[in-house]
């Protein structure tokens, strides 16, 4: 099904993204380099996008007409492209939300509905990590408050790994669920998830995988994971925004409460009660974002066509290579790994005393689009005493002469300010 | 190039050698961040009658926000509080007019220096972060409440 070890034609992929070649109000080329924030888009998953309005547009799951069927095939069909790239056990398993955090927040709310053996309580613990994004970190937060539940997460190290020498003290018979981060949008670490998910096994905690980091730019595969819960997003990985993905167990699935209702969700309704729909319909309350998932679909079938492993190989290679470039410029200290040894294509970085706000802004006079500020994960700037980090982030398309850009850019930000 | 407009020399004079920096006495402090993009700032006022004797402030920040808070001590210390909630309105003002205006320099001096930020969205927060602080640090001082002890 992967195809194996495949290089990948940087020219031809960057002409299916018509904004890479977009010459800027200030007559630059764009440099894109802020792909964890989000993913440009193919032309492929453009014309999927209108195709499906031009020619398909309908609601799902209702009405016998010609559109509404063909609206509902292309859905489900997203819905098989994805449990496929994922690896998934079951097309069943795979949930359609707006995004990661709606994804994440559903798990928590869950949770917190749940019956027994689930039911996360005032007896409970709930492990994450200190390098979480707010998305992450915020619904768990809620749901120890709501519930008296205890929040407890793993520090960091100071090369930017998560700090596991404290496993068996962190992660107990209390810890109802464990909820991590596989790839940090900040730091670019890629987390041991097999150390975390024996310890959690062994108390009997559910295991909660963000892997929006992670879908864009390796391969995903749920089973190997041993996860029970997978989130990711799509405009992270060539869709369009307004469509993520919460992959979950069947038995949970089945098990666990709805927590939007509403329609699409129901099997049967009447003025005293309900009955619900079996999953993933039970979690997809009111009408969907249809051309989203179709997009969605799009664009997995645009990466499989690359090849998710030729992808990261080729984002290795451009990590090795900033991270050796970045290592040239006075001042700079990258904020996470300094190798690309378990490590991902987002680069954080500090440049002396310089505030990434100001090195974004004249990096952007040059044409070149990275992310300042705290990256939603405020505690990792905490943990290492910044208050903030430039990121550049890296995808498919992306060039080693656009990382001699951002080096030569970063020369012209500490003349500027020098 | 464009930049300049942003980054005016004034501006970067500031940047590199603030005026007025560092917590002394006030009767009022506040501690107020951008959440955007982490820039913080505490600042203390001193009023004596109706005069503002001193404005105080430690931050940390992008060259845009500290450059503002060191013009802001410039231009308000000694000042009546009139004139003071005058010059910040010109200020907001100016912050707020996406680069139509210039400013009155008899009014704001250095601080017209930022007339060029204003045209874009993502840093006005970075030039108000000081005069947003001062508002509410001057309104608590007014209504008595007690200085917080800095952290």
């Amino acid at each position: 099904m992967i195809p194996t070890s495949r290089t990948l034609d940087v020219d031809a992929i960057r002409k299916d993204f018509p904004v890479l070649g977009r010459i800027l109000p200030n007559g630059k080329p764009l440099v894109y380099l802020d792909n964890a924030a989000t993913s440009q888009k193919p032309k492929q998953v453009l014309d999927a996008l209108t195709a499906y309005y031009e020619l398909h547009n309908a609601n799902v799951h209702r009405g016998v007409h010609t559109l509404a069927e063909e609206a509902t095939a292309l859905y489900e069909g997203a819905r098989d492209a994805v449990a496929s790239f994922i690896n998934a056990p079951s097309r069943d398993e795979v949930v359609f939300t707006k995004n990661a955090s709606e994804s994440l927040n559903l798990v928590a709310n869950m949770l917190g509905w749940a019956e027994e053996p689930y039911k996360v309580d005032a007896d409970s613990e709930i492990v994450i990590t200190e390098m979480e994004h707010h998305s992450n970190i915020v619904p768990w937060q809620l749901l120890a408050q709501r519930t008296g539940a205890k929040l407890k997460w793993f520090g960091l190290t100071d090369d930017g790994r998560l700090d596991l020498s404290h496993i068996d003290e962190i992660i107990t018979e209390k810890t109802k669920v464990v909820s991590f981060v596989l790839v940090s949008n900040i730091l670019g670490t890629v987390n041991p998830v097999e150390a975390i998910v024996r310890r959690a096994q062994d108390v009997g905690a559910l295991v909660v995988i963000d892997a929006s980091q992670a879908a864009p730019h390796m391969v995903l595969d749920v089973q190997a994971l041993e996860a029970d819960f997978v989130a990711f997003t799509g405009h992270k990985m060539l869709a369009p925004t307004g469509i993520g993905v919460l992959w979950g167990r069947q038995e949970l699935l089945e098990d666990l409460p709805p927590f939007l209702g509403g329609g699409e969700m129901i099997e049967t309704v009447s003025m005293q009660s309900s009955t619900y729909a079996p999953a993933p319909h039970k979690f997809e309350a009111g009408t969907p974002p249809i051309a989203q998932a179709v997009g969605l679909g799009a664009a997995i079938e645009y990466l499989n066509g690359v090849g998710m492993d030729a992808i990261a190989a080729h984002e290795h290679r451009i990590t090795e290579y900033a991270l050796s470039r970045l290592a040239e410029v006075p001042d700079l200290r990258v904020i996470g790994p300094t190798t690309a040894e378990d490590r991902a294509a987002a680069i954080s970085f500090t440049l002396g005393d310089i505030h990434p706000h100001d090195v974004g802004q004249v990096l952007d006079e040059q044409g070149i689009a990275v992310r300042v500020g705290h990256h939603c994960a405020r505690p990792v700037c905490l943990r290492y005493g910044i208050p903030a980090t430039t990121r550049a982030s890296f995808y498919l398309y992306s060039t080693e002469a656009e990382v001699d850009a951002l080096i030569d850019g970063l020369h012209h930000v500490r003349a500027f300010f020098g | 190039m464009k930049l300049d407009s942003m980054y005016q020399d004034i501006i970067l004079d500031h940047y590199k050698h603030p005026h007025g920096r560092g917590l002394r006495d006030g009767d009022a402090e506040v501690h107020h961040v951008n959440p955007t993009c982490g820039d913080e700032i505490t600042l203390r006022v001193k009023l004596d009658g109706n005069v503002l004797t001193d404005v105080s402030y430690e931050g940390q920040g992008c060259s845009i926000s500290q450059a503002s808070a060191s013009v802001l001590n410039d231009l308000l210390v000694g000042k009546e509080l009139g004139e003071a909630q005058q010059i910040q309105e010109a200020f907001l003002e100016l912050m707020q007019s996406k680069g139509q205006l210039e400013g009155d320099e008899e009014v704001l001096e250095d601080a017209i220096a930022f007339a060029g930020v204003s045209k874009y969205p993502a840093r006005v927060k970075c030039a108000l972060l000081s005069w947003m602080a001062w508002k509410d640090a001057t309104a608590q001082a007014l209504a008595g409440a007690p200085v917080k002890e800095s952290a």
